[in-house]
């Protein structure tokens, strides 16, 4: 599946407006495009393309593509080998994958894998090879209190969204009691701990959690527990927030509801019936975000794939143009990991589809998130519905509204942390 | 054994440690330790599927159970040794418990309590988190270093892995041969018959599954340092089921069935997976077509081919070939 | 209140849908011995090719109900071919008919994921169906109730036409007896393959019945297979009654099991299948088990 090069076109078209600069000052010393480089630049993705997980696989996949052939196959001013490995979404197929892609295929750079339990199974071995990988999956603590110095992640921890949205839920819809259901396992108690530390924070109460198994076929019987509430928090992922809804709007309730990154994304707007009007959901990324840079994006996801993007595309295209700019700062040398790793970390780019972006000191991203809701209104490439930005909240780190040792201070969220108060 | 047979195998035996050193790549010889791996577990399951006529289809569970411990004893602070120890006989405690409740009936009733309790195990890894982690899993931070022969790189490991299948396979063939071996092939083929002539039938099919248990336990602690990981898919109904499906299309059974099984399926995912996109259709059809042309699989279908491809230019036309009735 | 209602009546909703996954497997294991392993597989098929007709198929666009029938017919000719091609030479092989069941469900799964994508797709509630019926405080979504009217009309019909025809007489027969049915002269080869169209095609209506509350994504079949083993090993195999009773245990023990006991989410189908084993291994309502 390695896709070889066989145009030498180099692409001038200067995508990133941003200040790759930046980095290169970071850098300076370097003689940016002096050095030829002969050998193409191997860039590997992990990423899931069977099973249950493929949804987003397939669109991290064609993220991915969308840029290689924007750029014509060039990043840094090399041309790109790109390996693309599918891990089956279990963590031994992961690792073996990630061998794959380090030792037979020599790649100077990792994009992926999805999952968490999947970044988990390989965090040690990619930091034992020194291997720089930017990570969709969004395991919070790998950049908090347990950070590997060679993982980059330009998507955002599984908290991230949830800390504007419990936010926005407080103060602006004035929300104050919500139950709040998400999967049974760590990217949902991450995205509900840090809805709940949000939310709390700013005077509202959480009433309730829930926790249905990851294969759910029917949501009633947890449906059936809300109550005493003015609102609901959903935080699932794949295809379950789709019959999350249905039974929610089946069971006659009529509380709003606000949901993450993965329960509001685009790419289920096709997916989604009326039941989702309504919806709120915070997100890294949005489709009716009008600049030049996404509409480039969208553009190329329509014409390559005839797919609307939803995050995992968007995310995975950013992630290449963060690749871009760091090998372009350091004039095309990727050789080096620690070198390269640095100039990774010090890229700060403006014009990306989700805005402006950087990083903090553990690898995490600084950029915009964004609520929308979904409705009808602005529906665009033969959608019905529509998700429309409401608010837009700038420069979101990791630690949300919190002092870094503050937020560090306490234990990673879980199921139990923070703990249901009485209210 | 003829002497032509042990001097085969003393032959495939120095291919087989010799084969690290053949191949360059680290990858490849990664592959083969889980071959190997793999290669045991499904031997093990074999002894239950193969000779006592008994289809499990929850034995990740106890492969995972002997993973989980020596995860969790090594992230405790514990020793390898005590880990491995503890594995084993924690591994063996519940497969008593499996064997209890499952051996009450045969069939598909047998498959289904297998089943229901290979999910209970599952379940358990995936919620009991203050144990386990939840589906973050376990990290192991190092593999042992037995006699001082330190197993951190692949060739290494390959090495130790390989001396662990040869005492497998030993261990498996002499079961097989021993008198317990025949009469569990009793009980498969014949077990009211076996009652009347006062074997203890239950007793039999208890400790085939022990010794099947036994095998899945060191399997499953080799996948753990393997791996340097473990987590909740490790133990799931797919994990069981392809352990089940290595078996049969190798040829349930067999001795050398369970280990062309592994080879196949960890082939086809592994490394087929790289060149062919839907590989998970490719493997769906090559058991389809394994079932089509020998459905009794790969090894034994492989052998009749061989015997009558030779009869047929050896004297007259092969004999029809009969559908045997079981491995 | 409203909660204890909105329970019972989801519990026989999706009692009922589960009846009609399962009827057709129980008939394929009491008849034919085959641990159908396919039959999430057929329900997926279901739900895909249905969807597929309600959205427009060569310049039309049929209704939900006729989308679901003709999805049924086209997924039990798919069954029917499978028990003609591939299951007829397997009679007795028990391991082999294991292996080639996950080969076909590995083969339907990346199938369907190549010719609709992975994204999940909604399917829209019958209109007509899609209102509530109100009782007190407590509202019922329409299409829900209908649910169980058609897996009622089911029932009878296959009642009706195991107990009533000729067909029905034979199934019965082979479900006793096979040796003794092929004495008597019943062409039990064509009657297999009869019943496995059957019950592929039950499964593949039943995939469509429940899109409206399921929808249709990769992974449906894994997460309904397990469902219709239950619910065999609970009401026996070959049984109508037992497959029927034991959709609703089933449906009852989901709805309540995991609002009432959430910590034993996981748990909640598979214990009382290890006990009913344990203690009954011919299931509640007799008929064999092999």
């Amino acid at each position: 599946m390695t896709r070889k090069i066989t145009s030498g076109k180099v692409s001038r078209r200067m995508l990133l407006a941003g200040s790759a600069a930046g980095a290169a000052a970071a850098l300076s010393g370097f003689p940016a495009p002096a050095i030829a480089q002969a050998e193409p630049f191997r860039l590997g993705l992990l990423t899931v393309k069977t099973g249950p997980l493929a949804q987003g696989g397939i669109q991290m996949e064609q993220g991915v593509l969308t840029y290689l052939k924007e750029t014509n196959y060039m990043i840094g001013g090399r041309k790109v080998e790109f390996s693309s490995a599918d891990t089956g979404g279990n963590p031994a197929g992961t690792k073996t994958k990630a061998q794959e892609l380090v030792e037979r295929d020599k790649v100077d750079v990792i994009l992926g894998p999805l999952a968490a339990f999947e970044l988990y199974a390989i965090s040690d071995y990619i930091r034992e090879q020194k291997m720089p990988t930017l990570s969709l999956a969004a395991a919070d603590n790998l950049t908090q209190r347990l950070p590997n110095p060679y993982l980059l992640r330009a998507s955002a921890t599984s908290s991230q969204a949830m800390q504007p949205m419990g936010h926005y839920a407080a103060t602006e819809m004035k929300l104050k009691r919500i139950i709040t259901l998400s999967e049974d396992f760590a990217f949902g108690y991450e995205q509900m701990g840090g809805f709940q530390a949000a939310f709390q924070q700013d005077g509202g109460c959480i009433v309730n959690k829930l926790w249905p198994p990851l294969s759910t076929p029917d949501y009633t019987p947890y449906v059936a527990q809300i109550g005493d509430c003015d609102g609901v928090c959903q935080g699932f992922a794949g295809s379950n927030p789709l019959r999350f809804m249905k039974a929610y709007a089946s069971a006659g309730f009529k509380f709003p509801v606000v949901t993450g990154e993965t329960g509001g994304d685009d790419a289920l707007l096709k997916s989604y019936g009326e039941e989702a009007i309504g919806l709120v959901g915070c997100c890294p990324y949005t489709i009716d975000l009008e600049i030049e840079a996404n509409q480039r994006f969208i553009n190329g996801m329509l014409k390559n794939f005839e797919t609307i993007p939803g995050q995992y595309a968007a995310l995975l295209y950013v992630n290449c143009q963060v690749v871009d700019a760091a090998l372009k700062a350091t004039g095309g040398d990727a050789n080096d990991k620690d070198k390269f790793m640095a100039a990774l970390k010090a890229v700060n780019l403006t014009d990306t589809p989700r805005g402006p972006l950087k990083f903090d000191h553990l690898n995490n991203v600084i950029g915009n998130f964004y609520i929308r809701r979904i409705g009808t209104e602005g529906a665009k490439y033969g959608l019905k519905l529509w998700n429309k930005t409401i608010k837009t909240y700038e420069n979101v780190s990791q630690f949300w509204a919190w002092p870094e040792q503050e937020f560090l201070a306490h234990p990673v969220y879980s199921r139990d942390y923070p703990p249901l108060t009485k209210c | 054994m003829t002497s032509r047979s042990i001097g085969a195998c003393v032959a495939i035996a120095v291919a087989l440690v010799a084969l690290p050193y053949a191949i360059k790549e680290v990858y490849y010889v990664n592959i083969a330790s889980q071959i190997l791996l793999y290669a045991i577990f499904a031997l093990g399951l074999n002894i239950l599927v193969g000779y006592a006529g008994l289809v499990s289809l929850g034995h990740a569970g106890l492969f995972g159970i002997a993973a989980y411990i020596v995860a969790y004893l090594l992230s405790s602070g514990h020793g390898h040794a005590v880990a491995i120890v503890t594995a084993l006989v924690g591994s063996l405690a519940a497969t008593a418990g499996f064997a209890a409740l499952s051996l009450r009936a045969t069939g598909i009733s047998f498959i289904m309590i297998t089943l229901a309790l290979g999910e209970i195990i599952w379940g358990l890894a995936y919620r009991w988190i203050s144990l386990t982690n939840g589906d973050n899993g376990i990290s192991v931070a190092t593999r042992p270093a037995p006699f001082g022969f330190a197993l951190g790189d692949a060739r290494s490991f390959y090495v130790a892995t390989l001396i662990v299948f040869l005492l497998a396979v030993a261990a498996a063939a002499i079961f097989v041969r021993s008198p317990l071996g025949a009469a569990l092939c009793g009980t498969r083929d014949q077990p009211r018959r076996m009652n009347a002539l006062g074997y203890h039938v239950w007793a039999i099919r208890f400790w085939a599954f022990m010794f099947s248990g036994l095998l899945t336990a060191i399997a499953g602690i080799l996948f753990v340092y393997y791996s340097e990981f473990i987590s909740p898919q490790a133990l799931a109904l797919t994990a069981s089921a392809e352990a089940l499906l290595m078996v049969i299309s190798g040829g349930a059974g067999t001795l050398l069935g369970p280990i062309v099984g592994a080879a196949l399926v960890v082939i086809v995912k592994n490394v087929a997976s790289a060149y062919v996109e839907r590989w998970n259709f490719m493997l769906g059809a090559i058991f389809v077509a394994i079932v089509v042309f020998m459905p009794e699989g790969l090894v034994p279908g492989a052998m009749r081919l061989t015997r009558s491809l030779f009869r047929a230019s050896g004297r007259r036309k092969a004999a029809p070939v009969a559908a045997e009735p079981r491995p | 209140m409203t909660f204890w209602l909105l329970l019972t009546v989801n519990s026989v909703t999706f009692g009922g849908l589960l009846f009609l996954l399962s009827a057709g497997f129980a008939l394929i294991v009491g008849l034919m011995r085959i641990p159908n392993l396919t039959h999430g597989s057929m329900f997926m098929l279901g739900a895909y090719f249905g969807t597929t007709l309600l959205s427009g198929t060569l310049g039309i666009r049929f209704s939900f109900w006729l989308a679901a029938l003709i999805a049924a017919l086209e997924v039990a000719v798919l069954g029917a071919l499978m028990e003609r091609l591939l299951l007829r030479r397997l009679a007795g092989q028990q391991l082999a008919q294991v292996l080639v069941t996950l080969g076909v469900s590995f083969m339907v799964a990346d199938l369907c994921l190549m010719g609709w994508g992975g994204d999940p797709i909604s399917v829209a509630t019958p209109p007509g169906l899609a209102g509530f019926v109100r009782v007190g405080s407590a509202v019922f979504p329409l299409y829900r109730l209908a649910v169980i009217a058609v897996a009622v009309v089911f029932a009878i019909a296959l009642w009706l036409m195991l107990e009533r025809t000729r067909l029905g007489a034979m199934i019965r027969a082979g479900v006793d007896d096979p040796q003794m049915a092929r004495v008597v002269g019943i062409r039990v080869s064509q009657l297999f393959t009869i019943v496995f169209a059957l019950g592929a095609g039950l499964a593949g209506f039943a995939g469509m019945i429940g899109g409206p509350i399921l929808s249709v994504y990769p992974g449906l079949d894994q997460d309904m297979l397990p469902l219709a083993l239950v619910v065999v090993i609970l009401g026996g195999t070959g049984n109508l009654l037992g497959s029927f009773v034991g959709s609703i245990i089933i449906g009852f023990i989901y709805n309540f099991g995991q609002a009432l006991l959430p910590e034993l989410a996981y748990f909640i189908l598979f214990l009382p299948m290890v006990l009913v084993l344990v203690l009954r291994p011919q299931g509640l309502f007799g008929g064999q088990i092999l």
